[in-house]
């Protein structure tokens, strides 16, 4: 029995199945290492690239967290399209027996797997992706019924968890590196169907700027790779129409 | 970083030309169709352009709406292909629009006038 095989928690080696694992090694400026990795039943991507990092080669960089689909913390490029690793199948994503695995898209690469993801979060904040209240501890609880049509706007985009992967899959974002991108406008869209937030003229006004929502192509992309299948183009589509309003009704964005 | 205003103002004037494009463009091909039955020769065109003061006014705000909707689109392709943003693309992509203008009015009025 290997060491790996003796980890618990760990299901027991397929017999005789390999894994062949191209890894970026390095910063911008790198070069992929290949690893070969023994197959296991349930087998994650993330549980490969841990492998790699406990067994073969202690010095690869990659970041995790949570392991069950929550923090955001892993996401990575996988065969060439960003996928959370936690809750991806090896089963479902190695073609004839290989993975390839670099950093996410779109963002400096820190090192090996590991992305820079200052700007992704800074976006946030430039969107306003902060609830600002409209009582005080003092008064009582806001009251929103789970049934109204805000509450349910609200709910749709509100199970963001950050992992970037819509980011990374976003044309709009590697043709214009200012763009907000998506999980910034998603998050934008989820406080501007709040109704208990107070800030909904100033943050209309900072995602239709120039590279804010009204740059967004609709190819989708971040629809089709979000872990979570939440429609950030559905809510950029709502802060566009909000804009679109704003305009009409004479005030521009200081609605 | 242009203003929100202006930004939207540009954005629902290119869906806005769209809009009027995509019916002029059909009402275009459909004319083109009914008409050459009766003989594709520069005198049956031009009496056809002169018939009426519809014509030129047709034609004229097809042009406008072309110009505005090609301008703006330049506009995104600079910025997103070229990473030429801010004033000097501004310039230019208004140069370009009103140099299309220019051309096709011209050409309206050389058939209608």
């Amino acid at each position: 029995m290997t060491q790996a095989s003796l980890q618990p928690g760990l299901l027991p080696e397929r017999e005789g199945e390999v894994l062949r694992v191209e890894v970026w090694r390095g910063g911008a400026e790198g070069a992929f290492q290949g690893f070969e990795v023994p197959r296991r039943a349930s087998q994650t991507v993330l549980d490969v690239v841990t492998h790699i990092q406990r067994f073969l080669d202690p010095t690869l960089a990659y970041r995790f967290a949570c392991r069950v689909g929550m923090c955001g913390s892993c996401a990575m490029t996988v065969n060439g399209v960003p996928r959370w690793t936690c809750r991806t199948h090896v089963d479902k994503v190695a073609r004839d027996g290989r993975l390839t695995l670099a950093p996410l898209s779109n963002m400096p690469v820190v090192r090996d797997l590991v992305a820079d993801m200052r700007e992704f979060f800074d976006k946030w904040a430039r969107a306003r992706g902060q609830f600002v209240p409209t009582r005080t501890r003092d008064e009582e609880f806001a009251r929103v019924d789970p049934r109204s049509a805000e509450r349910r706007e609200a709910d749709a985009a509100i199970e963001c968890i950050g992992c970037g992967v819509c980011y990374a899959a976003c044309d709009v974002v590697k043709w214009n590196p200012e763009y907000l991108g998506p999980a910034a406008l998603n998050r934008a869209w989820t406080l501007q169907s709040d109704v208990r937030d107070g800030a909904h003229a100033e943050r209309l006004e900072a995602v239709t700027r120039d590279s804010g929502c009204l740059s967004c192509h609709t190819h989708m992309s971040c629809t089709e790779f979000c872990p979570k299948s939440l429609s950030p183009t559905r809510s950029i589509a709502g802060l566009k129409r909000q804009g679109l309003w704003a305009l009409l009704e004479g005030s521009g964005a200081k609605r | 970083m242009s203003a929100p205003r202006t930004e939207a103002f540009l954005w629902v004037a290119q869906r806005a030309t769209a809009a009027f494009l995509a019916v002029f463009v059909l009402v275009h091909l459909a004319t083109i169709v009914y008409a050459v039955r009766g003989g594709l020769t520069a005198a049956e065109i031009l009496a056809r352009t002169h018939a009426s003061p519809a014509i030129p006014l047709f034609y004229g705000l097809f042009v406008l709406a072309a110009s505005i909707h090609g301008a703006i689109g330049l506009r995104t392709i600079a910025g997103e292909w070229l990473a030429w943003r801010g004033r000097s693309a501004d310039a230019a992509v208004a140069l370009v629009g009103l140099g299309l203008l220019a051309l096709g009015l011209r050409a309206v009025v050389a058939v209608t006038a």
